[in-house]
C-alpha cells in the first residue's frame, strides 16, 4: 500500500507489484448461537496471506456472522480467530484493523468523499495534510478523484461503494472484509466493480474475505470458495474446482445449474438411462438403491447417433450465446437440460426425437427425491 | 417500449381524470372552509392580543407597551432565570437522552416500544406528583433553589426529545455507521461525536428547542414552587400593568414560533437531502 505514494495519478488497471504480503488468517471451531438457531456450528477455515477467499452460501448459512466474528462485531460462544497467528479473543473491533465494506451504503452522510476516506487515518492520529494526501490517492485509485468534495447524497451507489472500499483501504488493512458489497448496485455497475475490487485486490495482495449470496460473484472473483450451510463449512476449493467436482449434492445443486436424473446403485457403481457410471462422494456404495445421479448440463450431449444413453423429445431452447441450452423430455416426466453449442442445435425443433448421452466420467450421487426433475442453481 | 405503454395509459387516464376533478374540487372547497376556521381560531386571539397591547389607557395606538418591556420591574430577573433554566434544562436533557436513545437503537431495539412508553409518562402524570417525585430524589444543595425547577423541566421534556431523537435515529442507519466508524479505528466517544451527531443534527436542534421553548413557557410547575420565571412573571404583572403583560406574552408567542419555523425548515432541508439520495 506504501507504494502509493509514489503514484500521483494512479490507475486501477496499471499493473502494481505488492510491496506487503497481506496477513493470513485462522478460523478454528467457531461456534456462535442465536437462541435456538446455531449460526456457527464448529467453523474453521485457514485463509493464506494476499489470498481473495469467498465465502458463498444461502441465507442463514452464517456468512455474514463469520465475517462480523473476524471483524469484532458478534462474541464467539467458542473458537478462535488468529490473524498472522495472532489471537484476536478480547480485541475489540476498532483495533483489530481490519476494513471493512458493508452491505448497505455506509458512507458518513456528514462527510465529503475525501473526509470519508481520511476518517480512518485521522482515527489513528495522521497529520491533516498526509490524511488528505493520502485520501486523494485511494480515491484516484478507484477512480474518483474529481468527486472528492462529493457528499455521499450527491454519488451514485457504486461510487459510495467505491468511496467505502477507498475508505475501508486507506487504513492498509490487515484483513479487507466485504459484507456483499455490491448486492444494492445495479447488474452493470455490479460486475465492473466486481472486477475493480478483485484487480485491486491482487496488486495490493490484502488478504480479503468476500461474502456473497450470489455463486456468479464468488467463482468470479475469488482465488478460493468456500460453500457454507448451517453454519458449516461444506467444500472449501478454487472456483473451478468446486464446480466441476463438488463434494457434496448440496454444493453441486447450490453451484451452477445440475440435472438429476433417477439412476440405481450396482456394485460397480450407478445405473443411469441404461449405462453404468463410476460414482464419487459421500453416496451410498449398496447396490439396488434408487438415487438421482447429479450431472451438469454440459455434461450431456444430444445426437442423433445409435447408442445414446436416452432418448427424448425436445421440449425447450434457451439461447445463451455460445451455447443453446436445450431441455429434453426423456422418460416418465423426466425432463433434463442439456448445453449443446448453438450452431450445432440451430436447426433442432421443438418437439424433435433426441439420442442423450453423458459425457461425464464418475458422477455424485444423492438421496432419490421425488419426482426427479432438473434443477436451477438460485440466481441472484 | 416506453412510448407503446405511455399512449394507451394515457387514453385510459382521460375519464379518470375528468370524474376526479370533481371531486378535487370538492376537497378543495372543504379544505378553504377547514382552512379559514383553523386561521380564524388561531388569528383572532392573536389579533385581539395585538391590538390591546397597541392600544394606550386612552385609547390610542402606542408603542409603550412594546418599549417598556425591558424596564419593567421583575423582568430581567425573570427572564434571566427562564433562560438559565432552559441553558441547564437542554444540556441535562441532552447528556441523559441522546446516550440512551442511540443505546437503546443501537443494543437493545427490542425495547423501543417500552422507551416509548415510558418517555410519555410525563405528560399523563400530573405535575403535582411530578413536583413530588423529583423532591423526594432531587439532591439537597439543589432543594430550595430555583434550580430545583431545571429538574422537573428534565423530566417533562423528556417525551419530546425522545421522540425527536428516536426519529432522527430511526432515519440514519446507525448500526451500519457505527460499525463502519468502529472498523476505522473510531472509538465510541469519536465514534458518537464524529460520526452519530453530527448526523442526528435535525434532531439535536428541534429537540433543544422545543426543551427551550417548553422552558420559556412552562406556568404551572414554577407558579406551584413560587418561583418567578417568565410565565409566572408575565400572569403576576398582568394585574399592574396587562397592556404590557400582553405585549411580552406576544413577543413570546413570537418568538417560539420563529424557532418551530427553524426546526421545520432545516427538518426539510435535511428530508430533501434524503429523497434526493432515495431516488438514486
Amino acid at each position: 500500500m506504501k507504494v502509493l505514494g509514489n503514484r500521483a495519478k494512479a490507475d486501477w488497471r496499471a499493473p502494481l507489484p505488492a510491496e506487503r504480503a497481506g496477513a493470513s488468517v485462522r478460523l478454528s471451531g467457531l461456534r456462535r448461537s442465536f437462541g435456538p438457531t446455531k449460526a456457527l456450528n464448529g467453523l474453521s477455515l485457514d485463509i493464506a496471506p494476499g489470498e481473495l477467499v469467498a465465502l458463498l452460501g444461502p441465507s442463514g448459512c452464517g456468512k455474514t456472522t463469520a465475517l462480523r466474528v473476524l471483524a469484532g462485531f458478534e462474541t464467539l460462544d467458542a473458537g478462535h480467530v488468529l490473524v498472522d497467528g495472532q489471537d484476536l479473543a478480547g480485541t475489540p473491533a476498532q483495533k483489530r484493523d481490519m476494513g471493512m465494506v458493508f452491505q448497505s451504503y455506509s458512507l458518513f452522510p456528514n462527510m465529503d468523499a475525501v473526509d470519508n476516506v481520511a476518517f480512518g487515518l485521522r482515527m489513528r492520529g495522521h497529520a491533516a495534510r498526509a490524511r488528505r494526501d493520502k485520501a486523494g490517492e485511494l480515491l484516484d485509485l478507484v477512480g474518483l478523484a474529481v468527486e472528492a468534495k462529493k457528499f455521499p447524497h450527491q454519488m451514485s451507489g457504486g461510487q459510495q461503494q467505491r468511496v467505502a472500499l477507498a475508505r475501508a483501504l486507506a487504513i492498509e488493512p490487515r484483513v479487507l472484509l466485504l459484507d456483499e458489497p455490491l448486492s444494492a448496485l445495479d447488474a452493470k455497475v455490479r460486475l465492473q466493480l466486481r472486477q475493480q475490487i478483485r484487480s485491486l485486490q491482487q496488486r495490493l495482495q490484502t488478504t480479503t474475505v468476500f461474502v456473497t449470496h450470489d455463486q456468479e460473484e464468488a467463482l468470479s472473483i475469488a482465488d478460493r470458495v468456500c460453500v457454507m450451510r448451517d453454519g458449516r463449512i461444506e467444500q472449501v476449493d478454487a472456483p473451478a474446482d468446486l464446480y466441476a467436482r463438488p463434494a457434496t449434492p448440496f454444493v453441486a445443486e447450490f453451484v451452477g445449474t445440475m440435472n438429476r436424473i433417477p439412476g440405481v446403485t450396482e456394485s460397480g457403481g450407478v445405473r443411469v438411462l441404461g449405462r453404468l457410471l463410476a460414482m464419487r462422494g459421500e453416496g451410498t456404495t449398496n447396490p439396488g438403491v434408487p438415487v438421482d445421479v447429479l450431472v451438469r448440463p454440459e455434461a450431456l450431449s444430444l445426437s442423433d447417433a445409435p447408442g445414446s444413453d436416452g432418448r427424448g423429445i425436445v421440449t425447450n431452447k434457451t439461447f445463451l450465446g455460445a451455447v443453446t441450452r436445450v431441455q429434453v423430455l426423456v422418460e416418465d416426466g423426466l425432463g433434463v437440460q442439456v448445453d449443446q453449442p448453438s450452431e450445432e442445435v440451430a436447426t433442432l425443433a421443438l418437439g424433435a426425437p433426441v439420442g442423450v448421452f453423458i459425457a461425464a466420467p464418475d458422477v455424485l450421487t444423492a438421496e432419490r427425491r421425488a419426482p426427479a426433475a432438473f434443477h436451477e442453481a438460485p440466481s441472484n | 417500449m416506453v412510448a407503446l405503454v405511455a399512449e394507451p395509459l394515457d387514453e385510459l387516464e382521460v375519464p379518470a381524470e375528468e370524474e376526479g376533478t370533481g371531486k378535487h374540487r370538492r376537497i378543495r372547497w372543504w379544505r378553504g372552509i377547514v382552512l379559514f376556521a383553523v386561521g380564524a381560531y388561531f388569528i383572532i386571539p392573536f389579533y385581539a392580543a395585538l391590538r390591546f397591547s397597541l392600544e394606550g389607557s386612552n385609547g390610542k395606538f402606542t408603542l409603550s407597551a412594546f418599549t417598556s418591556i425591558p424596564s419593567q420591574p421583575g423582568f430581567g430577573a425573570a427572564f434571566a432565570l427562564s433562560v438559565r433554566l432552559a441553558v441547564i434544562t437542554t444540556v441535562i436533557t441532552m447528556v441523559l437522552m441522546v446516550p440512551t436513545a442511540v443505546y437503546v437503537h443501537l443494543r437493545v431495539p427490542r425495547l423501543r416500544r417500552l422507551f416509548d412508553g415510558i418517555t410519555v409518562l410525563p405528560i399523563v402524570i400530573p405535575p403535582v406528583v411530578l413536583i413530588v417525585g423529583v423532591l423526594q430524589v432531587a439532591p439537597t444543595v439543589l432543594k430550595g433553589t430555583p434550580d430545583l425547577l431545571a429538574l422537573v423541566y428534565v423530566v417533562l421534556a423528556m417525551p419530546f426529545v425522545y421522540r425527536s431523537l428516536d426519529a432522527g435515529l430511526r432515519a440514519i442507519d446507525l448500526k451500519t455507521l457505527v460499525e463502519a466508524s468502529r472498523s476505522l479505528g473510531g472509538r465510541w466517544s469519536s465514534t458518537l461525536l464524529r460520526v452519530v451527531l453530527p448526523n442526528l443534527r435535525a434532531a439535536l436542534l428541534s429537540a433543544t428547542i422545543l426543551t427551550v421553548a417548553l422552558v420559556l413557557g412552562e406556568f404551572t410547575m414554577a407558579s406551584l414552587d413560587q418561583y418567578q420565571t417568565f410565565p409566572v412573571w408575565i400572569v403576576n404583572f398582568e394585574q399592574d400593568d396587562a397592556h404590557v403583560s400582553t405585549a411580552v406574552s406576544l413577543l413570546a408567542l413570537v418568538g417560539t414560533w420563529l424557532l418551530l419555523l427553524l426546526i421545520t425548515s432545516f427538518d426539510r432541508r435535511q428530508s430533501r437531502r434524503w429523497l434526493r439520495k432515495e431516488s438514486r
